[in-house]
């Protein structure tokens, strides 16, 4: 009795140190093309703050940003050039740079992908790709 | 003697819990009536597949992808804050985006430097017909337009005439076609979004088409 509630309260232990499946916001953007690499934390680009402050239009048409998580291969030199992320994080339209922790938030290890999308959600994805 | 009937059954159905309860109450402690050993082996456990719902807008510091051990981690807007007072959807974000904007309770800039210039909004429906007892899709270029431009589609995504793209769903659950943003970051395919995009009902005397093998058949 007092023996299984001791592994009960065990294994309810573990299992708050471990760390837990995602849970992310639907939309958002994991980075981590280079970041594990050069020793910081993977990026996190929460996709939905950004829709409520600008239109998609913004990024996706003035800002040149494609449509694929990763897939813009941003870095720290682009950044400070202006581009990507520095076109607004650069201390006039947003904060800049030097906040580091802010944009370098993720758990290392965690890969490039965008969450919550549906393609996660399916039991397998056992559909074919198109013909182009 | 219809009545009697009625009468007789109000009777019976108002006895009836009494006798369930006492029934019951005489049974021996659960104890007692276990069944043989055994277990349901799991292989065969109860919906094998299923994957358990997400927790709904859960803060940066509880999300499984943001450290908690980094400062900044804590100084990040929870979703349920910034979301607070908008109109809601059962999927996504659970933020209807469309209403928000046509109520203005958000206005996020079309211009990064300039809050004043207004979207290029084209009003434009275009109804695709689908092979399928779904009801058939309609593209409604208005919400599109007030939040994206026409560059952002055209013509890498589709090209701009009726009829002139392939569409189907398992390219769209792949990611292809609409499903480039509707499952990522607009609204996603679930069983209770299908009717945004389907949402024009089959004319009165519309059948599906048979297959050919069914039309062959001559014994059916
Ligand atoms: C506005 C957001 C933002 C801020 C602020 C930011 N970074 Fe980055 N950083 C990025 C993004 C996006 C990438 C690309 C992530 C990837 O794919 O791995 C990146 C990549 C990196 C990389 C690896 C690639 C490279 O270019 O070397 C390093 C190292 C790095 N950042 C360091 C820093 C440091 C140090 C700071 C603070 C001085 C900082 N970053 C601030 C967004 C940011
Ligand atoms: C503040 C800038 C910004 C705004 C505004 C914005 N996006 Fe994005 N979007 C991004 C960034 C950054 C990424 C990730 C790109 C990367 O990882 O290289 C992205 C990724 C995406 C993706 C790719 C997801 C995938 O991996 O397949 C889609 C689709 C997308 N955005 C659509 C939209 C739509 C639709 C809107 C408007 C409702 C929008 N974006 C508004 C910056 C923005
Ligand atoms: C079009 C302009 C724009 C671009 C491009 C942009 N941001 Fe932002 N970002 C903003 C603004 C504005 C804020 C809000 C700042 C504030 O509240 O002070 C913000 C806030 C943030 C926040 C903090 C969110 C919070 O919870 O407070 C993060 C993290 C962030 N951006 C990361 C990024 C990364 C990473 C990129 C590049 C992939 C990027 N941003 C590109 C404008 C932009
Ligand atoms: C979200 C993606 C998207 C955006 C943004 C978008 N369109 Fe379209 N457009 C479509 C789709 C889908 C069709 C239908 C194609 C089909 O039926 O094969 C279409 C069809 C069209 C057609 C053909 C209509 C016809 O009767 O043949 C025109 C013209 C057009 N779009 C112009 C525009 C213009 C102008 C803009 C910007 C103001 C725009 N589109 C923005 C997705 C988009
Ligand atoms: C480039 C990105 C993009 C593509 C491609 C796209 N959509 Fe959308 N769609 C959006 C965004 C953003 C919204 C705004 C609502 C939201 O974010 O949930 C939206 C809204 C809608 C709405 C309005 C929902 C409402 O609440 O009124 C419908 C219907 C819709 N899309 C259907 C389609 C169909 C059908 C296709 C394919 C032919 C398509 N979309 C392709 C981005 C896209
Ligand atoms: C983002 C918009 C969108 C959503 C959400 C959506 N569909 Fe579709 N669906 C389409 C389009 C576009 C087509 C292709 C129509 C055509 O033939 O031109 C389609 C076609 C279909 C077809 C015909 C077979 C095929 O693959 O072409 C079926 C069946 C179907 N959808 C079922 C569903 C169900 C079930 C759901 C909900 C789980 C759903 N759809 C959600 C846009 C959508």
């Amino acid at each position: 009795m007092y023996k299984s509630a001791l592994i009960g309260l065990l294994s309810m232990l573990a299992a708050m140190a471990l760390p837990q499946a995602a849970q992310a916001e639907y939309a958002d953007v994991v980075m981590n093309n280079y970041s594990d690499a050069a020793g910081m934390r993977p990026v996190v680009f929460p996709h939905w703050y950004h829709r409520i402050r600008f239109r998609c239009k913004v990024c996706h048409a003035d800002l040149g940003f494609k449509f694929k998580a990763g897939g813009n291969k941003i870095t720290m030199a682009k950044i400070i050039d202006g581009q990507f992320c520095g076109a607004c994080h650069n201390g006039e339209i947003s904060w800049s740079v030097e906040n580091c922790g802010m944009c370098h938030s993720g758990i290392a290890g965690t890969p490039t992908q965008i969450h919550g999308s549906t393609v996660q959600r399916l039991v397998a994805p056992t559909y074919k790709k198109l013909g182009k | 003697m219809k009545m009697k009937q009625f009468f007789l059954g109000v009777v019976a159905l108002s006895v009836l819990p009494v006798v369930a309860i006492q029934v019951e109450a005489a049974q021996p402690p659960l104890k007692e009536v276990k069944a043989a050993k055994g277990h349901v082996s799991t292989a065969n456990t109860f919906n094998r597949l299923l994957k358990k719902p997400m927790a709904k807008n859960l803060p940066p510091a509880e999300d499984g992808i943001h450290d908690a051990d980094n400062d900044n981690t804590h100084v990040l807007q929870p979703p349920k804050i910034a979301y607070d007072g908008l109109p809601t959807t059962p999927f996504g974000n659970y933020v209807d985006w469309v209403k928000a904007l046509d109520t203005n309770l958000l206005q996020p800039r079309y211009d990064r430097f300039d809050p004043t210039i207004e979207p290029l909004v084209m009003d434009l429906d275009i109804v695709r017909e689908v092979k399928s007892t779904v009801p058939d899709v309609v593209f409604p270029h208005k919400p599109h337009t007030q939040w994206l431009h026409c560059s952002n589609c055209h013509p890498k995504i589709f090209i701009p005439q009726r009829k002139a793209n392939v569409m189907n769903m398992s390219g769209i659950l792949l990611g292809q076609q609409c499903g480039v943003c509707h499952g990522k970051v607009a609204f996603p395919v679930t069983t209770q979004s299908c009717t945004k995009c389907h949402s024009k009902p089959k004319p009165a005397d519309w059948k599906p088409p048979q297959s050919e093998t069914s039309l062959k058949d001559p014994w059916r």
